[in-house]
């Protein structure tokens, strides 16, 4: 209970802190008014909607205001289209959300198999194979990925239509079929290294005193893998998974703008440029709390599996 | 049971993306045509329109901060007279006018039955209510200022009687941009409520713009029932999209952009009506001397960075005032500064720079032709000698420090004209204006602009007009580079896009 305290409260200081660094810097690249009111306005109405958005009172004053209001559960308003920011980012955020857990399950659903698969045939030409493919496909960023499959499947054979993304209320299977793709690109860098670490794991447990004594009571290689060197081989591979499901997050900003899907990173991508100080401080805290949750789960599922580590 | 449930929880991710799989795999077969909904669009006589950014913040008629969004808005509000695709002012809203002798007073005869979108039809005090509104608060510095002018609007008889203090034979062009709103109504913003061939339907922030036909517009009706904007920010995205089939049509595009499209699109080509020159502050060292700008005039060879930037297209310059805009547009300055490098590096010298100087250019990195040409000048002007470093960086960057802060030596980028008048283009050089972001002072083209805007002799204005036009070229205040050829993709099946000489997207014509 005191360790879930302790890491509770070292958990809001870092948002804490966080939360001020990113409003100082976006602070420091300059103001949002010229990019609201373009080429043709003169100095007055500059001076004018700088006073209406407050802009003109100090940097610590604005920031306190912001994160009471934060803290209230009120994210504001942008400052470019006047609108509340949680209204902004309400759907997108789904939208966002399920395409990182898709990129997580295709990521589960194919580095396990392969990984296991590896092990078991370890020095096979497959086995070699796969190495050679998992450490190709492992150096290759998702961005590219997300563009050859965008070429491939929606330019050349026409399987999808890229930038017609369909919303889930809409058309549950338009929206599922175009999630695909992008899910996977997010996925496939990601099950390459998954697979790697799953491989050198299992291999690394086989080596291990308690897997020769199932092999001298009658165990095979197979069985010992799949009855002991397994369950301990996943434990590297959690904690991993959970630094997975943060980046993948963060993927999808670059994902998004590729594929055009309205979640959260394109809307951050075009905040920031916007200078939209309030939509950007939003989803920033937004990620940073995802992934320290993340990271807190997987701690806890490490220690669930691991006996070892709950003292 | 402990070992099933992973093996289960398996199972069922695999499922799920089998059938969703499954569904992908389905469609294009059953169909014999790829599915992209461009058939579904063409049945229910609607389009999908690829745009690079969102709106602006507001859509209300008086606040509409970017050309992109002029653009789009130009379907949903009129004015009194309205530019036809020659730049002439057509009666719109009003059917005609009448201006007194002395020309302070120009009183408009409204069209009778005009309706707006939600219903109420238009009345003098509508228009009185929308000139004051315009007057107070819009964006646009420069209408603001031709409002400033108007001394006194009120009906008389369902007229519409204005007085200006100065006479201003311009008056008609700003009269095209002041948009007609319902008095008292107050949802612009949002909601806006225009006149025009198209009503505004929704919008979804960084998503989406829809219009649809206005069935009681006054004039011809507008041919498709429905266009939706999409917004595409990633340049490679939009293109994708279009490659795809999931728009219809998409607007200012590069030569490269439209190359490689199937032949389901036709490409129009048109120009961006855009004043792109190397600009130049005159508050600096060199290039405070006309002797050198002068100099980098002549080492730049404008067809070779058309080539080079667009295959030719493009149209050259030679001082502020695009071709387009042919009333003012003079032909003979185009090759006022031919290509000469013996003759630049001969000024050069006899101000003091034989052995060249630095200059750094910067360019907003996010228009991509502005930072190709800037790539294109630095090689070109390495031949006499002066080293040409390109910087580029971010709009918001870019508009605070080069645009507002004068904190540059020389840019490259292109300015539009808001309104359809000379001054709107030529304003900005006067030695008092804000937008004045080359710091150039010359009392000669202050006294062009100034008496070119208190007469009312149209014939003796344009010749002002075009004075002005031929010091900015004669004193080498930038070196004028070209209006950028603009490629718009359409689809084959669709037909009547019109080009402007100001930067609209008029949408009325398009059928299928």
């Amino acid at each position: 209970m005191n360790f879930v305290l302790k890491k509770l409260g070292t958990l809001l200081l870092t948002l804490l802190i966080l939360s001020f660094v990113a409003y100082a810097a976006f602070e420091m690249v300059g103001d949002p008014v010229n990019q609201i009111l373009g080429t043709n306005a003169s100095p007055e109405d500059v001076a004018a909607l700088r006073e209406s958005l407050g802009l003109n009172k100090p940097l610590l004053v604005r920031y306190l205001r912001w994160l009471t209001g934060f803290i209230s559960g009120d994210l504001g308003d942008s400052y470019i289209y006047r609108i509340p920011v949680s209204g902004m980012i309400g759907d997108k955020l789904g939208v966002t959300v399920f395409l990182t857990l898709m990129g997580f399950a295709l990521t589960l659903l194919f580095s396990v198999p392969l990984g296991v698969y590896g092990a078991r045939r370890e020095g096979s030409w497959a086995d070699r194979l796969l190495t050679v493919v998992n450490q190709i496909v492992m150096a290759v960023p998702a961005f590219f990925v997300a563009i050859l499959l965008m070429v491939l499947f929606g330019v050349v054979l026409r399987l999808f239509t890229p930038g017609s993304f369909v919303p889930f209320e809409e058309s549950p299977g338009a929206f599922l079929l175009y999630m695909i793709f992008p899910a996977l690109s997010i996925a496939v860098p990601r099950t390459a290294m998954t697979a790697k670490m799953l491989r050198s794991s299992i291999l690394g447990e086989m080596q291990q005193d308690y897997v020769r004594t199932a092999y001298s009571r009658g165990h095979n290689r197979q069985s010992a893998l799949k009855a002991h060197a397994f369950k301990n081989a996943l434990l590297p591979v959690i904690s991993f998974m959970a630094s997975t499901m943060a980046e993948m997050l963060a993927g999808c900003i670059v994902i998004e703008q590729i594929f055009s899907i309205p979640g959260i990173g394109r809307l951050l991508m075009v905040s920031i440029s916007n200078r939209d100080i309030p939509v950007v401080e939003a989803i920033v805290m937004i990620l940073a709390v995802w992934v320290m949750l993340v990271h807190f789960l997987g701690e806890v599922v490490g220690e669930m599996l691991d006996p070892r580590r709950r003292a | 049971m402990k070992k099933r449930i992973p093996a289960l929880l398996l199972a069922a991710v695999l499922l799920l993306t089998l059938t969703a799989c499954g569904e992908g795999g389905n469609k294009p077969t059953s169909a014999t045509k790829p599915s992209t909904g461009a058939d579904a669009r063409k049945e229910a006589n609607e389009i999908y329109v690829g745009i690079a950014q969102d709106l602006s913040s507001s859509l209300g008629p008086y606040q509409l901060s970017t050309a992109g969004t002029r653009e789009v808005m130009f379907n949903v509000f009129e004015g009194l007279y309205k530019a036809d695709r020659t730049g002439d002012f057509k009666p719109a809203l009003a059917t005609g006018y009448t201006v007194s002798d002395d020309g302070l007073t120009y009183t408009f005869t409204l069209r009778e039955g005009v309706k707006f979108h939600n219903g109420a039809v238009m009345t003098a005090q509508d228009v009185i209510y929308s000139y004051n509104t315009c007057a107070s608060s819009s964006v646009d510095s420069s209408i603001k200022k031709i409002l400033e002018n108007v001394t006194g609007i009120k009906e008389d008889g369902g007229k519409v009687v204005m007085t200006l203090a100065q006479p201003n034979s311009d008056f008609i062009a700003y009269v095209g941009s002041v948009y007609i709103s319902p008095a008292a109504y107050t949802d612009q913003d949002t909601q806006p409520v225009g006149t025009g061939p198209f009503k505004f339907e929704s919008r979804t922030v960084q998503d989406n713009i829809v219009l649809s036909r206005f069935d009681d517009y006054w004039g011809d009706k507008a041919g498709l029932s429905k266009v939706t904007f999409k917004i595409f920010e990633n340049a490679t995205a939009l293109v994708t999209a279009l490659d795809a089939g999931a728009l219809d049509l998409v607007a200012h595009l590069s030569i490269s952009q439209v190359g490689g499209l199937s032949k389901d699109y036709q490409v129009l080509e048109g120009s961006m009506n855009l004043v792109q020159a190397l600009y130049l502050n005159h508050e600096v060292t060199p290039l405070n001397d006309i002797r050198v700008r002068r100099a980098l005039c002549y080492a730049v060879d404008v067809d070779a960075m058309l080539t080079l930037t667009a295959e030719g297209h493009g149209h050259k310059l030679g001082s502020s005032i695009y071709p387009s805009f042919q009333k003012y547009f003079d032909e003979s300055l185009v090759n006022a500064y031919p290509h000469d490098e013996a003759k630049a590096k001969e000024l050069l010298a006899a101000a003091g720079y034989a052995n060249g100087f630095d200059l750094t250019i910067t360019v907003p990195g996010n228009y991509t032709p502005h930072v190709d040409t800037a790539m294109v000048l630095a090689e070109q002007l390495k031949a006499v000698g002066i080293r040409a470093t390109v910087q580029e960086v971010e709009w918001n960057t870019w508009l605070t420090d080069v645009y507002q802060g004068h904190k540059f030596q020389a840019t490259v980028c292109g300015f539009d004209a808001s309104t359809l008048t000379a001054a709107a283009l030529l304003g900005r050089y006067e030695s008092t204006s804000s937008k004045n972001m080359c710091s150039y002072k010359s009392v000669q083209f202050d006294a062009f602009m100034q008496e070119a805007a208190s007469i009312t002799d149209d014939a003796r204005r344009t010749e002002l007009y075009k004075a002005a036009a031929k010091c900015l070229s004669d004193d080498a205040v930038n070196v004028y580079l070209q209006d950028l050829a603009d490629f718009v993709a359409i689809r084959s099946t669709l037909k009547g896009y019109e080009f402007y000489p100001i930067y609209v997207m008029d949408l009325s014509k398009v059928t299928y």
